[in-house]
């Protein structure tokens, strides 16, 4: 399971990295649709939206199934929790030492003027 | 203008490869100050561990020389250390991680500065993609329940 959730850490980032892709993922959200469906959706043509479509399947973000002439897509297994979370974890971290670096640093610049007010306490 | 100024302070963090994380922020002040932030130890240990961590620096050594070593002592049996690889004031500075073993991250640390603010980046290169999502684990559990305190130090 670890493995799996490697293996598919960039392909997830880089299907995310698009706004349209990031589209289709929040309508399938809402409900499953078809290429034809998302294409109109989104103003594009179906070739477009099946290369879309393609790279998010690819990152286990949405699966497809076709019945007669028309293919489904849905919200793949793949989960995004994982990745969101490890950034955020990370942006948290360095945000909060950030926040205290801003204070150390405008202390420094009070002490650079010359006719800077310290602040005593 | 205030408001644009504190929206460019906003940190970015991107994963750029499977062993590489990138972190970005804008700081208010010439990059000799802010240089000296991260090398000066005085200086250091009144940021890198926010005080609504909840943990205490009990020691911070740092030797701020290409193969110089610091050492970072939270209390018994936890200890960060490592050595200077690169230190050019006040642009460019990187050292290495080895309290997880020899294999540890790199973490290097850019300054830019421009128009009197300083552009900061931040690169952590990881051996292996399994060590960095490991480090992003621990440092959940390090930050868990420390926000909570950070926003009524920031509302007080």
């Amino acid at each position: 399971m670890v493995q799996y959730t490697h293996a598919h850490f960039n392909a997830s980032f880089a299907a995310l990295s698009d706004a349209t892709r990031r589209g289709v993922l929040e309508q399938l959200a809402r409900g499953d649709a078809s290429i034809t469906d998302l294409a109109g959706r989104f103003h594009m043509t179906l070739t477009g939206m099946k290369k879309h479509v393609g790279v998010l399947e690819q990152a286990g973000l949405v699966t497809t199934e076709k019945v007669g002439r028309v293919r489904t897509c849905r919200i793949g297994p793949c989960r995004l929790e994982e990745e969101t979370a490890w950034m955020d974890r990370f942006r948290q971290l360095w945000d909060a030492r950030f926040q205290a670096l801003d204070v150390v640093i405008e202390e420094l610049k009070r002490k650079e003027k010359p006719d800077g007010r310290k602040k005593r306490k | 203008m205030d408001a644009r100024r504190e929206n460019d302070k906003r940190i970015t963090v991107e994963r750029t490869s499977d062993r590489e994380v990138v972190v970005t922020r804008m700081f208010n002040a010439p990059a000799r100050l802010v240089f000296d932030a991260w090398t000066k130890a005085e200086l250091f240990r009144q940021w890198w561990v926010p005080k609504s961590m909840g943990m205490t620096l009990v020691s911070c050594e740092m030797d701020v020389r290409v193969g110089g070593r610091y050492h970072l002592n939270f209390g018994p049996g936890m200890d960060f250390y490592g050595r200077y690889v690169e230190v050019t004031p006040p642009s460019r500075l990187a050292w290495t991680n080895e309290e997880g073993g020899d294999a540890g991250p790199v973490t290097t640390v850019t300054f830019e500065e421009k128009d009197g603010r300083t552009l900061l980046t931040l690169h952590e290169r990881y051996p292996s993609k399994e060590a960095l999502d490991a480090a992003g684990t621990g440092a959940a559990e390090v930050m868990r329940e420390t926000f909570g305190q950070l926003d009524e130090l920031l509302a007080g």
